[in-house]
């Protein structure tokens, strides 16, 4: 059998606020496998992004470990993460979080500044990434010139453009009208069956939690499979 | 490429805070600029002594006269080459308003140490062979629209009554920090004269400018010289020649103190308000900052951003600083000539200014590029929503 791609073990998590230490997360452990389309729900405050921060390797953990492709990134310096997030993790967040001064292709172009890549090979990189997503007749937009649902395929774009193996989203359509929210959600499904993306998935909305194979509930900073 | 676009226009993302910005450091530098040539004017003096120059005058004061007998003496001493007797006339021309600095100089041996005053040959000779002529810069020629044979008089205000004199030579500068607003003319005239009109003056000198050969051993020579009058009833202080400029600097010493910090303040001034824009820009940011930082750019990298943005916005102001000072400068010149007869911006300035707005460029940014490179990137997503 494959080992998994994200193991999480005993992972524990709190806050402080002055004196106060709030728990967030408490001795979750569980496996994602290679492939596998998450969706992580919950009320606020549950800590479902907290939990999603600490997998992608933005937030740390007070307990546990968290090993991606038998790395423990959990004992990863500041900047080795930076540097493993780059090659590993694609990222889409609820309000797209473009950079508003550059067009859409330079947003998606961004992340392979990171990379030995010429500028031309970027270049074409990130005309494929947004003809992946459909926006291919939107390359010199500026964000403010597109629309919500189109912001964020541009950030979809910008999430795969490195070919990570995994994708975060921390709730991708939370920003959109059903329409687009359906649009993107059936990207993000594409993108799962087509190019066999881990997708981990934060989201309040229900029906977008249908499109992923397996869905866990966070409650009180505790996990259980959803009804 | 795209790097260098997203820190431009990054830089010009408020356009109008940073065309301030960059109009701020350019005034500041400006002005810095200016009170710097002030102060290089005020030592201009200083500057173009000759190390080969030394001056014996009274050790009780300047105003105190030698004897002009004490030439023949300080000639034997080793090492001296020239000597030449000269002295402040503090003449008036019309007005006092017309100042301008006048001097009695014993003018064979004066040219010969003072070879930076550029004259035709045709013109020293009609100097030297003419008792009441005088010489004048071509500054001070300008200044009144003065001609070769043109007569001037000037109202004695040392050596009382009126000293008519004939304009023989025009001399230029062979270095731009010469002065060329000063008039000279023969000592034999006033000594002549003041033999005539108050006998118990003449055979007078307000000092002696003497030429030495090595100008290493200037302090030797300059011990010798006063050691012959020890004791006398007019002991001497030699000092090399800028020395004795420097004398007359520190008279103005307090001014001179308030200009340099006055210079250094409008540069702490604008620091802050550099400091601050790029401490506004990386606040409103922080969210970009944070993205950039999730997708793999480390802390060195946005730090970078952010420190070629603020040098972006202080070398612009920089540039245009120095494009601006010299062309305003020589306007300054023009009106302050009475003053600062020599104001022109030296090297060093300049190269002041640009090590200052880069200075500016790089402490603007540390703190907020700190600040940005420590920031956590759960908490600035947390902090804005």
């Amino acid at each position: 059998m494959d080992r998994p791609l994200i193991e999480i073990s005993h992972l524990s998590k709190s806050y402080r606020r002055g004196d106060q230490v709030i728990p967030v997360l408490s001795d979750i452990t569980f496996d994602i496998a290679a492939g596998e389309f998450l969706a992580l729900i919950g009320p606020s405050g549950s800590g479902k992004s907290t939990l999603l921060n600490c997998i992608a390797g933005i937030d740390s953990l007070d307990a546990g470990s968290i090993t991606v492709g038998g790395t423990d990134i959990a004992t990863l310096s500041e900047s080795e993460l930076a540097v493993w997030r780059s090659r590993h993790v694609g990222f889409i967040f609820q309000f797209y979080n473009l950079i508003p001064v550059l067009t859409a292709l330079e947003n998606v172009e961004l992340p392979l500044l990171l990379t030995s890549l010429s500028a031309a090979a970027r270049r074409d990189h990130a005309l494929a990434a947004l003809a992946a997503v459909g926006l291919s007749d939107r390359t010199d937009h500026k964000p403010n010139q597109l629309s919500g649902g189109q912001q964020q395929r541009v950030a979809i774009a910008r999430a795969i453009v490195t070919d990570p193996d995994i994708i975060v989203a921390d709730e991708p359509t939370g920003d959109l009208d059903r329409v687009s929210a359906a649009d993107v959600m059936a990207l993000l499904k594409r993108l799962n069956a087509d190019l066999g993306k881990t997708i981990v998935m934060v989201t309040h909305d229900h029906k977008a939690a249908e499109a992923a194979h397996l869905v866990r509930e966070l409650d009180k900073g505790e996990l259980r499979v959803a009804p | 490429m795209l790097l260098l676009r997203l820190i431009l226009l990054n830089a010009f993302r408020h356009r109008l805070r940073a065309v301030l910005t960059i109009v701020g450091v350019a005034v500041a530098l400006t002005a810095f600029g200016l009170l710097r040539t002030v102060l290089d004017a005020w030592h201009a003096g200083v500057e173009a002594s000759s190390a080969n120059r030394l001056v014996t005058r009274n050790a009780v004061s300047l105003t105190q006269p030698l004897p002009f007998a004490y030439k023949g003496r300080i000639r034997q001493v080793t090492g001296v080459d020239i000597v030449a007797a000269g002295g402040w006339f503090g003449g008036v021309y019309l007005d006092e308003k017309n100042f301008f600095p006048n001097f009695v100089v014993e003018a064979d041996d004066f040219f010969k140490l003072y070879p930076e005053l550029v004259v035709s040959p045709e013109e020293q000779k009609a100097f030297l062979s003419d008792r009441k002529a005088a010489i004048i810069g071509r500054k001070l020629a300008e200044r009144f629209h003065w001609r070769i044979g043109d007569t001037v008089t000037l109202r004695g205000t040392i050596y009382p009554g009126q000293w008519p004199m004939t304009i023989r030579a025009i001399y230029k500068g062979a270095r731009p920090d010469t002065d060329e607003t000063v008039l000279y003319f023969h000592y034999s005239y006033l000594d002549e004269t003041m033999k005539k009109r108050a006998p118990t003056r003449a055979g007078q000198v307000g000092f002696f400018m003497i030429g030495i050969r090595d100008a290493t051993r200037a302090a030797e020579i300059s011990k010798d010289i006063d050691a012959l009058f020890r004791n006398s009833q007019a002991e001497t202080l030699t000092e090399t020649e800028r020395a004795f400029q420097l004398g007359f600097v520190a008279m103005s010493e307090a001014i001179l103190l308030a200009i340099t910090a006055v210079s250094y303040v409008v540069i702490a001034i604008i620091l802050a308000v550099a400091a601050n824009t790029m401490a506004m820009s990386a606040r409103e940011r922080l969210g970009e900052f944070a993205v950039l930082k999730t997708l793999g750019f480390g802390a060195p990298a946005l730090a970078g951003m952010l420190l070629a943005e603020s040098l972006l916005l202080a070398l612009a102001g920089t540039a245009l600083a120095m494009a601006v000072l010299p062309p305003l400068a020589k306007g300054f010149a023009v009106g302050l000539a009475q003053y600062f007869p020599i104001f022109f911006v030296s090297p060093t300035t300049i190269m002041l200014q640009a090590a200052f707005g880069l200075a500016v460029g790089v402490l603007a940014a540390a703190v907020p590029a700190w600040r940005v490179s420590a920031v956590r990137i759960a908490d600035a997503f947390r902090r804005i929503g």
